[in-house]
C-alpha cells in the first residue's frame, strides 16, 4: 500500500542536532510555500547545543489548517539514535526516506511502509572533501532528492538561495550544485514521485511566514515599547533578540544616528523586571521577556508593581515545566503562576494571543492596557507559538491611533488645582491618577512604596485605609474586564449540545477538530478566552451548553480552576481536555478525547442531512 | 516613613538659593529613626548639598531598598518622587528609571545589608554599567530594622551588642567600587558634614557612576566597644586621604592656593572639585594606586576617607546605549511608532 495524498501530508526530518539541518529544513518547508501551498512547519528540539536528536516536522495542508495533525507520512530518517521510534510514527502505507551507505538489518524496516535508501554519505564522501562540506551538503543534497520524489519546482529553491545568498556568489553555487545533485540521483535512481506530491496552488494569499516571537518583538515597537529589559531563557531569548533588531532598523533618530530605545541585558530576571518597573514608574513604556523560571524569580517585583501601581508588560513564553521541567517543550502551565504572581491577594491581568499575528496585536495592546490599569499586564504565549514559524494573517496597524498613556496629571492638571491623590479614586473605576517624577515644583510628588499607604500615598497601617485600597484594587479589576480582548466565538454549523473553550496556541488544532469532529455528527461551539479577567461572554456561553470541554496544554487544568475560581463556573459542567506531553496538542487527540466524553456522555450524533 | 508631617512654617527671612528655595524646602518628613542615628546626619547632608548646588527638589527621583537607610528618602527633599522598591533592587529601578528619563538626577540611597547581602548582584551591575547617579550606602555593619544581626560589611572579629564576634570577612564596597569601574568613589563619616557636603556635591555633579560609602553608626545595636562602625572607633582610626571643597562650573574660581598641596578636579560639566591632600602622594585619578593604597591602610586598620577615586572624563549608560537627547518618556507616538507604511514593507519582507 502506498499513501496518496496530493498537498494534505505531514514530513518529519528525524536528525541530530548541531548538523546543520535546521536551515536546509526550513528551505524545503518554505520552497511549498512559494508553491502557493500552506504549510506549518514545527521544530521539536532538544534542551542542548549539540548531538542529541532533533526534529522538525512539516505539516503541508492546502485547507491551511496550522496545528499538529498527528502521525507522519512521510519520514526523513537521518539519525541512527531514534531510528527505531522514528520508523515506528509512520503511517501506514507511509514512506520511510533514509541514508543507504550502510545496509541495515530488514528487521529495522516494517512491512506496510515504503522504504526509500539514498546512498547520501557515499555521495557525499564522493563530492566533497571537507568533513564540515560532507555534512552540512548532505542536508541540501536530501532537500534535492526530496524535491523529486515529492514534486517540489526546483526552480522555488533555488531562488530562495539566491535570496539567501545575495552577493555571496560563491555560496549560493556550491548550494545549488548540491541541490541538483541529490536531484538528479533521485530521478535517476528511485521512484520519483512517490504518492505524495506537490501541486501548484494558490491557497497562500497575502498571509505572512513568521515566528511568534518575532512578531511580539514587532508587537512591541509599534506598541511605544522605548526600554526592555531581559535574562537570556527559553524560548523567549529570540524575543528580546528581534526587538532589538526592529529597534535597530526602525527606531534610530535619522537625523543623530541615536536610539529612541534602551534596552538592557540584566544580569538576572530580577534585574530586568526591575530596570522594566523603574522605567515605566517613570513614564516609558517598558517591558521584558521571558519564560516560567523567569517569572518565578520576579514575583516579589510584580507583587510590588501591582500594590504600588506601576505600568510594565510581562510577556511569559510559556515551556514545560515545573523547574527546569523541559525547556525546549511547549506547555501553557504557568497561568495560574502569572495570574496570582506573588504573594498577598493578587491578580493580575493576562492576554492569550493564538498566532503571530495576535502576539503582535496583543503585545501592542498590552502597553495601553499596562498603562491605562497602571499595572503588570502578562502576554502568555509559549514555545509553539514563539519560536516557531507560522503562516498567519499579515500585521496591521492604523496610524491614527494614539497610544493610551492612562490617567497621568500634567504640570498644567496639578496648576489648575486638582486634587492629586496618588491613590484617589476620582472617577470610580478603580484607576487613580498618576504623576511623572519632575512634572511640578511643589505639587505631585509622592513616595512609592510597597508598603501600605493611603489614597493620597502616606504609608498607613490603619487597617481601614489597607481594606480601602484593597477594595480599590479589585475596582480596577472589575474596570480590566471591560478592556481586554473579548472571547472570540467559533459557532457550530448546527446546533450543538457541547461547547468548548480555549484559548492560545491551542487554536488551530481547535479548529481543524470542531470541523474533524462536525464530520463524525459531534458539533460544538467554541469559544476562545483572550484575556483575564474573564468576560461575562463566557458565564453567558457555558450557560448555553450542558457540557462545556475546557481544552488545555498542562496537566491541572489551570485555565479550567481559573474558570470555577474567577467566573464562578461550576466544575461539575466543566470538562478537562489535557495535553501535557511537551508537543503541541493535536486535532486527532482533541477529536478523539471529545468523542470520547461524547460517547461516555451517551449523545446520539446528529445525522447527517444530506 | 513616618506619620508626622514637618510643620511647614518657618522664618520668612530664611536665605534663598538662586532657584528660590530657602534650606528648608530640601527637607521631608520628620525622621522615625533613633535619636542619634548617623542616617540623619547624611540626610541633613544631602539636604545642604542639594540647597547648595541650587537643584531644584522636583528635578530628583529619589530611590531605595528596604532597611533603616531605605527609609531615609523620606526624610530629605520632600517635593521629588521617591520610590522604596524591595529589598537590595533598588539600583535596578533606578536603572530603568534612569532609563526612562535622563534629565532628572537620579539619587540611589542605600544600606549595608541592602547593598552588600541581599543587592550585591544588582549594586555590582547598576555601578559596571556606568549609571549616572549617586549611589550612597549608609553603611553600620549591622540590621537595624530586625534588631542587630550583623551585616556583610562588619568587620572581622568586631562584637554586636550581646558580645558575639563576627568570624566572616568583611565585603568591602569601596573595593569592588573601584574594580567594577566605579567612575567616582568616597567614602566619609556620618559624623563629619565638612566632608560629606562637597563629597555629595561632588558626586551630584559627576556624569556617571558615583558611589559612596558613609560609615554611619547604629546607635541602637552597633555603637559599643568592640564594634568597628561606632562613632568612637571611626572617630580614632578615621585617615583622611583630603579634604574637598566643591566649586561648581558656572563660577568663576578665585580662591588661590599652594600648588602641591591641592588638586582641582575639574569635570565635564565644568564643576571644579579641589582636594586639598592630607596624604603625600595621594592621586584620586590612578585607580591602581588608589586600590594598593586603601588595601594597605585597611591592613592597618585604618577607615580612609575622603574622595578616593575620580576619573573626571567618565561617560554614562546613556553615552554607551547612544541613546537620543530626548528623554525617551517623552517620546510621541509619531516618535515611537514606526507607522503602517513601514508595517507593509515588513509584510511584504516576510512572504
Amino acid at each position: 500500500m502506498q499513501l496518496q495524498a496530493v498537498n494534505d501530508f505531514v514530513v518529519k526530518f528525524a536528525n541530530v542536532n548541531g548538523s546543520g539541518s535546521a536551515s536546509a529544513n526550513e528551505l524545503f518547508a518554505r520552497s511549498i510555500l512559494r508553491m502557493g501551498v500552506p504549510v506549518s512547519p514545527r521544530n521539536i528540539f532538544p534542551s542542548n547545543i549539540q548531538g542529541l536528536p532533533t526534529w522538525y516536522e512539516v505539516r503541508v495542508n492546502e485547507t491551511g489548517y496550522q496545528g499538529r495533525r498527528g502521525g507522519v507520512d512521510l519520514m526523513v530518517a537521518m539519525n541512527p539514535q531514534t531510528w527505531d521510534n522514528d520508523v515506528k510514527e509512520i503511517e501506514p502505507g507511509g514512506y520511510l526516506f533514509y541514508d543507504s551507505s550502510k545496509p541495515l538489518p530488514k528487521s529495522k524496516f516494517r512491512d506496510d511502509v515504503n522504504v526509500i535508501g539514498m546512498p547520501l554519505t557515499e555521495i557525499c564522501n564522493a563530492t566533497y572533501t571537507d568533513p564540515r562540506q560532507r555534512q552540512l551538503f548532505k542536508n541540501i543534497i536530501y532537500v534535492g532528492a526530496l524535491s523529486a520524489l515529492l514534486e517540489i519546482d526546483p526552480a522555488e529553491i533555488e531562488k530562495l538561495f539566491s535570496e539567501q545568498y545575495k552577493g555571496k556568489e560563491a555560496l549560493l553555487q556550491s548550494n545549488v550544485k548540491a541541490l541538483r545533485l541529490g536531484r538528479d540521483y533521485a530521478l535517476q535512481n528511485l521512484s520519483c514521485p512517490i504518492g505524495l506530491t506537490i501541486k501548484r496552488s494558490n491557497n497562500v494569499g497575502n498571509k505572512i511566514f513568521i515566528d511568534g516571537n518575532s512578531a511580539a518583538a514587532l508587537g512591541a515597537v509599534y506598541g511605544g515599547a522605548s526600554v526592555c529589559a531581559w535574562y537570556p531563557i527559553t524560548p523567549s531569548s529570540s524575543l528580546a533578540e528581534a526587538f532589538i533588531k526592529y529597534c535597530q532598523k526602525l527606531r534610530v533618530d535619522p537625523a543623530s544616528g541615536q536610539n529612541k530605545f534602551g534596552i538592557i541585558q540584566g544580569e538576572d530576571e530580577l534585574a530586568s523586571i526591575g530596570i522594566a518597573i523603574g522605567a515605566g514608574w517613570n513614564g516609558a513604556r517598558s517591558f521584558t521577556a521571558t519564560s516560567g523560571p523567569g517569572i518565578s524569580l520576579m514575583q516579589e517585583f510584580i507583587g510590588l508593581a501591582h500594590f504600588a501601581e506601576i505600568p510594565v508588560v510581562l510577556i511569559d513564553v510559556q515551556r514545560g515545566g515545573p523547574s527546569t521541567g523541559m525547556p525546549t517543550r511547549t506547555q501553557q502551565s504557568d497561568v495560574l503562576a502569572c495570574a496570582y504572581a506573588s504573594h498577598g491577594d493578587t491578580k493580575h491581568v493576562l492576554l492569550f494571543p493564538e498566532d503571530p499575528t495576535e502576539c503582535f496585536e496583543l503585545t501592542a495592546q498590552a502597553f495601553d492596557l499596562a498603562e491605562r490599569l497602571q499595572t503588570p499586564v502578562f502576554v502568555m504565549t509559549d514555545l509553539d507559538i514563539g519560536m516557531n514559524t507560522r503562516l498567519c494573517e499579515p500585521f496591521q496597524w492604523d496610524d491614527t491611533r494614539e497610544y493610551d498613556r492612562g490617567k497621568v496629571m500634567s504640570h498644567a492638571d496639578l496648576e489648575s488645582g486638582r486634587d492629586f491623590g496618588r491613590y484617589l479614586d476620582v472617577d470610580g473605576d478603580g484607576i487613580p491618577f498618576r504623576t511623572y517624577p519632575g512634572t511640578h515644583p511643589t505639587k505631585g510628588a509622592y513616595f512609592t512604596r510597597g508598603t501600605t499607604k493611603d489614597r493620597y500615598a502616606r504609608y498607613s497601617e490603619a487597617g481601614p485605609d489597607y481594606v480601602d485600597n484593597m477594595q480599590r484594587l479589585l475596582r480596577k479589576f472589575e474596570t480590566a474586564k471591560q478592556l481586554v480582548p473579548k472571547p472570540l466565538l467559533y459557532p457550530a454549523e448546527k446546533p450543538a449540545r457541547f461547547g468548548a473553550i480555549f484559548y492560545g496556541s491551542t487554536s488551530p488544532a481547535m479548529v481543524e477538530a470542531m470541523h474533524v469532529l462536525a464530520e463524525k455528527g459531534i458539533h460544538v461551539n467554541a469559544l476562545r478566552v483572550r484575556g483575564f479577567p474573564f468576560a461575562e461572554e463566557i458565564n453567558d456561553f457555558v450557560a448555553n451548553h450542558p457540557w462545556v470541554f475546557v481544552v488545555e496544554q498542562n496537566r491541572d487544568a489551570q485555565l479550567k480552576t481559573m474558570l470555577v475560581n474567577e467566573a464562578k463556573l461550576n466544575p461539575s459542567r466543566l470538562l478537562s481536555i489535557l495535553h501535557y506531553d511537551g508537543t503541541p496538542i493535536t486535532a486527532r487527540y482533541i477529536v478523539d478525547q471529545i468523542s470520547q466524553h461524547a460517547a461516555a456522555r451517551t449523545v446520539v450524533p446528529l445525522k447527517r442531512v444530506s | 516613613m513616618t506619620y508626622l508631617a514637618k510643620p511647614k512654617l518657618h522664618h520668612p527671612t530664611l536665605a534663598k538659593n538662586q532657584v528660590g528655595y530657602t534650606r528648608r524646602d530640601y527637607e521631608g518628613k520628620i525622621s522615625t529613626l533613633c535619636a542619634g542615628c548617623g542616617h540623619d546626619s547624611i540626610s541633613a547632608s544631602i539636604v545642604q548639598a542639594c540647597w547648595e548646588l541650587d537643584i531644584e527638589p522636583h528635578r530628583v527621583a529619589k530611590l531605595s531598598g528596604i532597611g533603616c537607610s531605605s527609609k531615609t528618602p523620606d526624610y530629605f527633599l520632600g517635593n521629588s518622587h521617591g520610590f522604596n522598591s524591595v529589598h537590595g533592587r533598588m539600583p535596578s529601578v533606578l536603572t530603568g528609571a534612569n532609563l526612562a528619563n535622563r534629565d532628572l538626577l537620579y539619587m540611589g540611597v542605600s544600606g549595608d545589608g541592602d547593598s552588600a547581602s541581599i543587592g550585591i548582584g544588582q549594586f555590582v551591575h547598576a555601578i559596571r554599567r556606568g549609571v549616572n547617579m549617586v549611589y550612597i550606602v549608609e553603611n553600620n555593619g549591622v540590621y537595624g530594622l530586625t534588631k542587630g544581626q550583623f551585616s556583610a560589611t562588619a568587620d572581622k572579629g568586631s562584637k554586636s551588642k550581646r558580645g558575639i564576634a563576627n568570624m566572616d570577612e568583611p565585603l568591602d564596597l569601596i573595593g569592588m567600587a573601584m574594580i567594577l569601574g566605579a567612575t567616582y568613589v568616597g567614602r566619609s563619616f556620618s559624623g563629619d558634614k565638612k566632608q560629606l557636603v562637597p563629597l555629595i556635591k561632588g558626586a551630584i555633579e559627576h556624569q556617571g557612576a558615583a558611589f559612596i560609602d558613609v560609615i554611619s553608626p547604629c546607635v541602637a545595636f552597633n555603637n559599643h566597644a568592640g564594634s568597628t562602625k561606632s562613632y568612637e572607633y571611626v572617630r580614632q582610626h578615621n585617615e583622611a586621604v583630603n579634604r574637598l571643597d566643591f566649586i561648581e562650573g558656572r563660577e568663576e574660581i578665585t580662591a588661590d592656593y599652594d600648588a602641591g598641596e591641592v588638586v582641582n578636579v575639574t569635570q565635564h560639566d565644568g564643576s571644579i572639585i579641589r582636594l586639598r591632600k592630607l596624604a603625600g602622594d595621594y592621586d584620586p585619578t590612578d585607580r591602581i594606586k588608589v586600590m594598593n593604597y586603601l588595601q594597605q591602610r585597611a591592613a592597618a586598620g585604618e577607615v580612609v576617607t575622603g574622595l578616593l577615586y575620580i576619573d573626571p572624563q567618565a561617560q554614562d549608560l546613556h553615552h554607551h546605549l547612544n541613546t537620543v537627547e530626548t528623554p525617551l518618556n517623552q517620546l510621541a507616538t509619531r516618535d515611537l511608532c514606526p507607522g503602517a507604511v513601514a508595517l507593509e514593507r515588513i509584510n511584504a519582507s516576510l512572504r
